[in-house]
């Protein structure tokens, strides 16, 4: 990162924002504002459920991992297995929590790192303007033209489909819009009083970003990491679907979906619904934490 | 404003030759457009070919060679099928209309008749449970949504009553023997149509509402009520009017996703459109098809995008586009 000030002072030290999440009158203000948010709190309970499901499916499945038992094979609903097996006598609920730890990590690794990418990209373009803006978001646009699915079929196919490449590509694509929800935001900031006076005290252009812009847009970052998990995980079912995401033997609920389309108009056709209502719980909670997040970070929300 | 459109257009003539570089360079690098005939037992056919389609140059050179045919109207071959590019590309961009042309429509119609509903009783028991399912029409995934669409509205009532064909179709957009616009026609078309209007209407619904709700918390709106505007009038004549702006612009940017973005619903219901041509090339790492299926959709992008300013400026006079 280039320094546009060129004040040659030691850095001195500056007073935080009145909006820092380290403040603990504020974040107790933001977590009594969250917790009235009911629907919110609710999806939280949700979600935590369903990650401990997930990553400890090794001690609360009921069955271990891939085990096949061909004598119950294709078995409906009942006391032994509560969803039924599938076609080579898996126990459904198990592959369902094993399935979703990729889902879950997929879909939490994009939205962590399109974030970081966006975040830092938007904040250079918006404070350094000029041709650094330029050029950031020209790359953006190249993003807009081409649909997402298709950008994801063909860097899956050239780069192989193992999770990490999923996330790197997810990623790709995802960085696009927070970097433009921050810059805008940055360039709203850039000459308020209070950066001019950081500026005027001899803050460095990386401090400046780092410890006076970027804590102004913490509601802005939370609620898009909230609103990129809930893209991913669609995304990553999608490609799964199509056939260029994660491949069998490693499970994720997309390629469960892919198995249970092709039981469509059998008997065991409700398999279907298993997989996909995981998805639409997952993230419909995600989004709902989302709003609650938003309400209670932002900074001239209302004191309800 | 002509002006303004042209200009638009060319600033966006770069923009399109990047990404049919980046295009090109991506899928020549993962793929080999002569696999099938490396196999072949005649040798002299590989080195024919690869003179033929120019594939001993560099890639620069390829994509200007691309380039220059396809600007005289000479699309190329199919490596995969082996026809010709442009009546193949032409035909899966007409039929991919036609899902997109009745979509947006039916969409359009709910999603204003909702948002309507909504902002007129806000917070009234029927908004609460018109909120609930756009929420859950946003977090559906669309090929879940189909599939189940399949199952229960297609696949289940045949078996149940014991149909000798479904009720609604769910392969391609007309029987063997059917053509035009006939019973058959709408019978294939109400799945992958609802499939992809779902989560259209969810987000359009949600914008209408809150742009309405906004301009009826106006103070022309209150001036209206003050003077004894009747209820209906003020929401037809003053709010949707001044929300209709900002509405359609959101309908048109979303509308030129779907041109290139209906890979799923295409590929579940097996319709020969946009998106299942660009699964089958880039399966067979068919660039020569890849290359043109990029191009359009860009170009419809930046059409729809273009018309989606142009409209925000006829329907709302304040705002002028130099």
């Amino acid at each position: 990162m280039t320094q546009p000030t060129a004040l040659p002072a030691p850095p001195p030290p500056v007073s935080v924002p009145p909006t820092a999440p380290g403040d603990p009158r504020i974040s107790r203000v933001v977590l009594s504002r969250f917790l009235r948010h009911r629907l919110a709190v609710a999806s939280l309970i949700v979600l935590v459920l369903l990650a401990v499901c997930c990553f400890g499916a090794a001690w609360i499945a009921p069955y271990p991992r891939n085990a096949q038992n061909l004598l119950e094979a294709s078995q409906p609903p009942s006391g032994t297995h509560w969803l039924g097996t599938d076609s080579i006598g898996r126990d459904y609920l198990s592959e369902m929590f094993y399935a979703g730890q990729l889902s879950l990590a997929i879909g939490l690794g994009v939205a962590l790192l399109a974030t970081l990418v966006g975040t830092a990209a938007g904040a250079v373009a918006g404070y350094l303007g000029g041709w650094p803006d330029e050029v950031i978001m020209r790359v953006a646009d190249l993003f807009l033209i081409v649909p997402p699915v298709a950008v994801l079929a063909v860097s899956l196919q050239g780069l192989g489909p193992s999770p990490l490449t999923i996330v790197v590509v997810l990623s790709g694509l995802g960085w696009t819009l927070i970097a433009r929800v921050v810059r805008s935001r940055v360039i709203q900031l850039r000459h308020q009083e209070f950066v001019e006076a950081a500026r005027v005290i001899g803050a460095s252009g990386p401090r400046i970003v780092v410890r006076h812009l970027l804590p102004n847009l913490t509601g802005l970052i939370v609620v898009n990491v909230s609103l990129s998990v809930a893209m991913a995980i669609i995304l990553e079912s999608t490609v799964s679907f199509l056939g260029y995401g994660v491949q069998p033997p490693k499970s994720s609920w997309g390629n469960m979906l892919t198995q249970a389309a092709g039981l469509i108009g059998t008997s065991q056709s409700y398999l279907l619904y298993v997989p996909g209502l995981a998805i639409l719980v997952t993230v419909l909670a995600v989004n709902f934490l989302g709003d609650g997040l938003r309400d209670a970070l932002d900074p001239r929300g209302r004191q309800r | 404003m002509t002006r303004y459109a042209l200009r638009r257009l060319l600033a966006s003539v770069p923009v399109v030759c990047v990404a049919s570089f980046i295009l090109f360079w991506a899928v020549r690098a993962t793929f080999d457009p002569l696999a099938k005939l490396r196999q072949s037992v005649d040798p002299t056919g590989l080195r024919r070919e690869t003179v033929r389609l120019g594939l001993d140059r560099s890639l620069p050179e390829q994509y200007l060679l691309w380039v220059k045919g396809f600007v005289q109207g000479d699309w190329g071959t199919s490596t995969r099928t082996g026809g010709t590019v442009l009546p193949m590309v032409g035909d899966a961009l007409g039929t991919t209309l036609q899902l997109v042309l009745w979509g947006v429509a039916l969409a359009v119609v709910l999603a204003l008749a909702i948002g309507l509903y909504s902002a007129a009783r806000q917070y009234s028991a029927g908004d609460h449970v018109l909120t609930g399912l756009s929420y859950l029409g946003v977090a559906m995934p669309a090929f879940w949504f189909g599939l189940v669409l399949i199952q229960v509205l297609a696949v289940w009532p045949k078996q149940q009553f014991g149909l000798a064909d479904p009720p609604l179709y769910f392969v391609g957009l007309h029987s063997v023997g059917h053509g035009g616009f006939d019973l058959d026609y709408l019978r294939h078309l109400v799945l992958p149509v609802v499939t992809l209007t779902v989560g259209l209407v969810a987000s359009w619904s949600r914008f209408g509402r809150a742009t309405l709700l906004e301009a009826l918390s106006s103070d022309y709106v209150r001036t209206a009520r003050a003077k004894g505007v009747p209820r209906r009038r003020i929401l037809l004549r003053h709010a949707l009017r001044n929300a209709l702006a900002p509405f359609v612009t959101v309908v048109a940017m979303d509308t030129a996703a779907l041109v290139g973005g209906l890979v799923v619903t295409e590929q579940i219901y097996s319709i020969p459109g946009m998106g299942k041509l660009f699964l089958a090339s880039l399966e067979t790492g068919d660039v020569f098809v890849l290359l043109p299926w990029m191009f359009v959709v860009a170009v419809a992008v930046i059409l729809f995008n273009l018309l989606a300013d142009l409209s925000y400026a006829l329907l709302d006079p304040r705002v002028a586009l130099r």
